[in-house]
């Protein structure tokens, strides 16, 4: 035991002592504008909620599609993007024992890029400059200010990934033979995935500017659009890529168990990054210019992401229930009992994890040729990805915060704040199983999205949606709720919780545990395929695109 | 462990492969496919292209039509198209602005309507009655008010 102490304080002193405060500052510093952020989605959520169920009727200085897009770009680019900054940074430094001092000067120099890019983007929605949604779909042209700003959050995600390049690459060359801890090998992944996704829009953008102040007279809509699903849907698979990492590595110790094989970890992670960017092209299959064989290549390529999902649900149920078992349950179910349903670093990740069972079916739908013409742009849509980000991703990172906050800041989770948290994640559920449910029955009925108000003269099948819109407003109502409590939870452990010590509950692997293969750190090799593979969906169609191109079209501002 | 993984892998690997095979039995031997049409228009002279220079309805064969259709930021050009019971009817249509969308809650009928793509969707009506037809992209402040009627007797 002495022997060992003394081995941990000479070889990972942060272990016992902490996270260095230097890097957990980092981390506090993201975290707090991520939720900041959900705070304002989240109001500006429950205003779209009660509007399109004819609750209340927006001003016009502030109308339903400013709010939709402030909503999407707040929710799904400055929420996500800071909390995965947040939580991946402290992975690393946890895994590496500290950051590099410049890696933390990058991550400071993309939380100042960051902040003054949402800045611009969020006074220009405010202005109605920017009332483009979330899409921004050339030719709606936005001020050219909403695109800058743009640029700037994307320099910032890079100052991020360059500083987990950086680090990565300096523990690997001072750990000659050996494989990274798994945390870090998620965070070179997630990281990774980010920089290949965001090349997409940033070429998108970069075109843009110059169309938007009038110096190009006209663009390609067509490959704009293209470029920005390439990254649209590459970031979905970027935040659950985020979220396995908890389920994999997280939740087992939690529950007090081991983590899953190591190797197959690793390869999920590996076939994540390589396969990801394609499937968004799944988001253009009612598009004209687009045949359909290069789309039914499409459904393949998007398809073939389940593979590596089908391969997380096995390895999560099976850890669950071998963890289950040891704990003493019996018979078929019984080990399900023994899970400690009362830990909120428990509860949340795992309804996250049943979330995804639906959510991953829908996604196999919205995929499939045929069924994606009955479902696209119906509420269907925004159903699903309420269930999949809104619950199997936002839940993970909800229940992340009970540990990571405390420990962060160097504070306790109280049995008090963990009652909270239980409760606010069956707010969360319950808000969320009323709404994302009815949006999807009533997208089944033809329901559009993106619509403030859809009741087109009382016409008989806009009125059969109502009912669903008034569960849909009961819903955003309860996850208001659930916004408030969790942004509380939140600021309460980062300020003004018992001081104390907090575990990083990092799993370890089984004791017969064959050691992770050294080959899975060829991330050149990744890359490659990865680009391979990019290059096999997009150069046909984006060829095609710009060879038959029509004539472009000007910037149009129709709001 | 690993017999177990391995078989639930297979098995549902397996059931994608099915799936896929269902899907491109449907696209390709049924013609069931997505809209796709490929044929290009200069965007800002649509109104003096052919056909668009003459949208509307026009009978091409036995209870068959073709429907030339524009749209723009916030309507449909023609509007509230009457047609028989039983027509198949072929939708050719631009956008003469922003993106737009072409869907009748209802039936299958959902594409994009692009500025520069001309779209093509067919459909047959079987059953009398009013069918709504409405944009579902967002293309601008009025969006929610872009829809039309369908009336088949």
């Amino acid at each position: 035991m002495e022997q060992t102490l003394r081995e941990t304080i000479r070889n990972n002193p942060k272990k016992i002592l902490g996270v260095n405060p230097n890097d957990a500052k980092v981390s506090l510093s993201y975290l707090t504008v991520a939720f900041v952020s959900l705070l304002i989605g989240g109001i500006l959520g429950m205003l779209q909620g009660l509007e399109r169920a004819g609750l209340i009727q927006l001003p016009s200085w502030l109308n339903y599609y400013q709010v939709l897009t402030a909503h999407g770009l707040l929710l799904l680019v400055v929420f996500t993007a800071t909390f995965t900054i947040g939580y991946q940074y402290a992975n690393l430094s946890h895994s590496f024992g500290g950051l590099l001092s410049k890696v933390r000067k990058l991550a400071w120099i993309g939380f100042a890029l960051m902040l003054i890019g949402v800045v611009m983007v969020t006074v220009m929605i405010v202005l109605n400059e920017a009332s483009v949604l979330y899409t921004f779909y050339p030719p709606l042209a936005a001020h050219p200010i909403f695109y800058i700003g743009l640029v700037f959050v994307v320099l910032g995600i890079w100052a991020c990934c360059f500083g987990v390049f950086i680090n990565y690459r300096y523990w690997r060359k001072n750990h000659p033979g050996q494989t990274t801890p798994i945390l870090a090998f998620f965070a070179m992944g997630v990281f990774i995935l980010w920089f290949f996704a965001s090349i997409g829009v940033t070429i998108e953008v970069f075109t843009l500017i110059p169309w938007s102040m009038g110096l190009v007279e006209t663009t390609n809509v067509m490959v704009g659009r293209t470029l920005f699903w390439w990254f649209g849907h590459t970031l979905v698979n970027i935040w659950y890529l985020v979220a396995t990492s908890a389920w994999y590595v997280i939740v087992p110790k939690i529950i007090g168990g081991r983590h899953f094989s190591e190797k197959l970890i690793r390869l999920v992670i590996i076939l994540l990054v390589i396969l990801n960017i394609p499937g968004g092209f799944h988001h253009q299959i009612v598009d004209p210019g687009i045949s359909q064989s290069v789309k039914f290549l499409h459904v393949f390529m998007s398809l073939s992401i389940a593979v590596p999902s089908l391969m997380t649900a096995f390895a999560m149920f099976f850890v669950l229930e071998r963890t289950g078992r040891k704990l003493g349950g019996k018979g078929l179910l019984g080990w399900l009992k023994k899970l400690p349903w009362g830990d909120v670093r428990f509860l949340a990740p795992m309804i996250a994890m049943i979330s995804f069972i639906p959510g991953g079916a829908g996604g196999i739908v919205n995929t499939s040729n045929q069924l994606n013409q009955v479902i696209h742009n119906t509420m269907w849509v925004v159903g699903h990805f309420h269930i999949t980000v809104g619950v199997s991703v936002v839940l993970t990172f909800f229940g992340i915060c009970y540990w990571l906050i405390p420990y962060l800041s160097k504070r306790q989770l109280t049995p008090k704040m963990n009652k909270i948290g239980v409760i606010q994640t069956y707010v969360w559920t319950v808000g969320m199983a009323l709404m994302a449910g009815s949006m999807h029955i009533v997208g089944l009925l033809g329901d559009p999205r993106r619509t403030s108000d859809t009741t087109y003269g009382g016409h008989e099948i806009a009125v059969s949606w109502i009912p669903y819109e008034m569960v849909f407003a009961i819903g955003a109502t309860l996850l208001l709720i659930g916004v408030i409590i969790q942004v509380y939870a939140v600021f309460n452990m980062m300020f003004f919780a018992p001081k104390g010590h907090t575990e990083f509950p990092v799993a370890e692997p089984e004791d017969d545990a064959t050691p992770a293969p050294l080959w899975t750190e060829r991330w050149g090799l990744w890359i490659v395929l990865l680009i391979a593979v990019i290059s096999m969906a997009y150069v046909v169609p984006i060829v095609d695109m710009i060879l038959n191109a029509p004539p472009g079209s000007p910037p149009i501002r129709t709001w | 462990m690993q017999r177990l993984e391995e078989i639930w892998i297979t098995v549902s690997v397996g059931i994608l492969i099915v799936f896929m095979i269902i899907v491109g039995y449907q696209t390709f031997a049924l013609g069931m496919g997505p809209p796709s049409h490929k044929e290009v228009i200069d965007p800002q002279k649509v109104d003096t292209t052919a056909p668009f220079n003459n949208p509307g309805i026009k009978e091409i064969g036995d209870n068959e039509f073709e429907v030339v259709m524009t749209l723009q930021a916030f309507g449909f050009t023609p509007n509230s198209i009457e047609l028989p019971v039983g027509a198949e009817v072929h939708f050719t249509m631009t956008s003469k602005d922003v993106t737009h969308g072409f869907q009748i809650p209802g039936t299958n009928i959902n594409a994009m309507v692009m500025p520069g793509h001309i779209q093509k969707i067919s459909h047959t009506f079987t059953k009398p009655g009013e069918y709504l037809v409405i944009c579902n992209e967002y293309c601008g402040i009025g969006h929610q008010a872009m829809s039309t009627t369908i009336t088949v007797k």
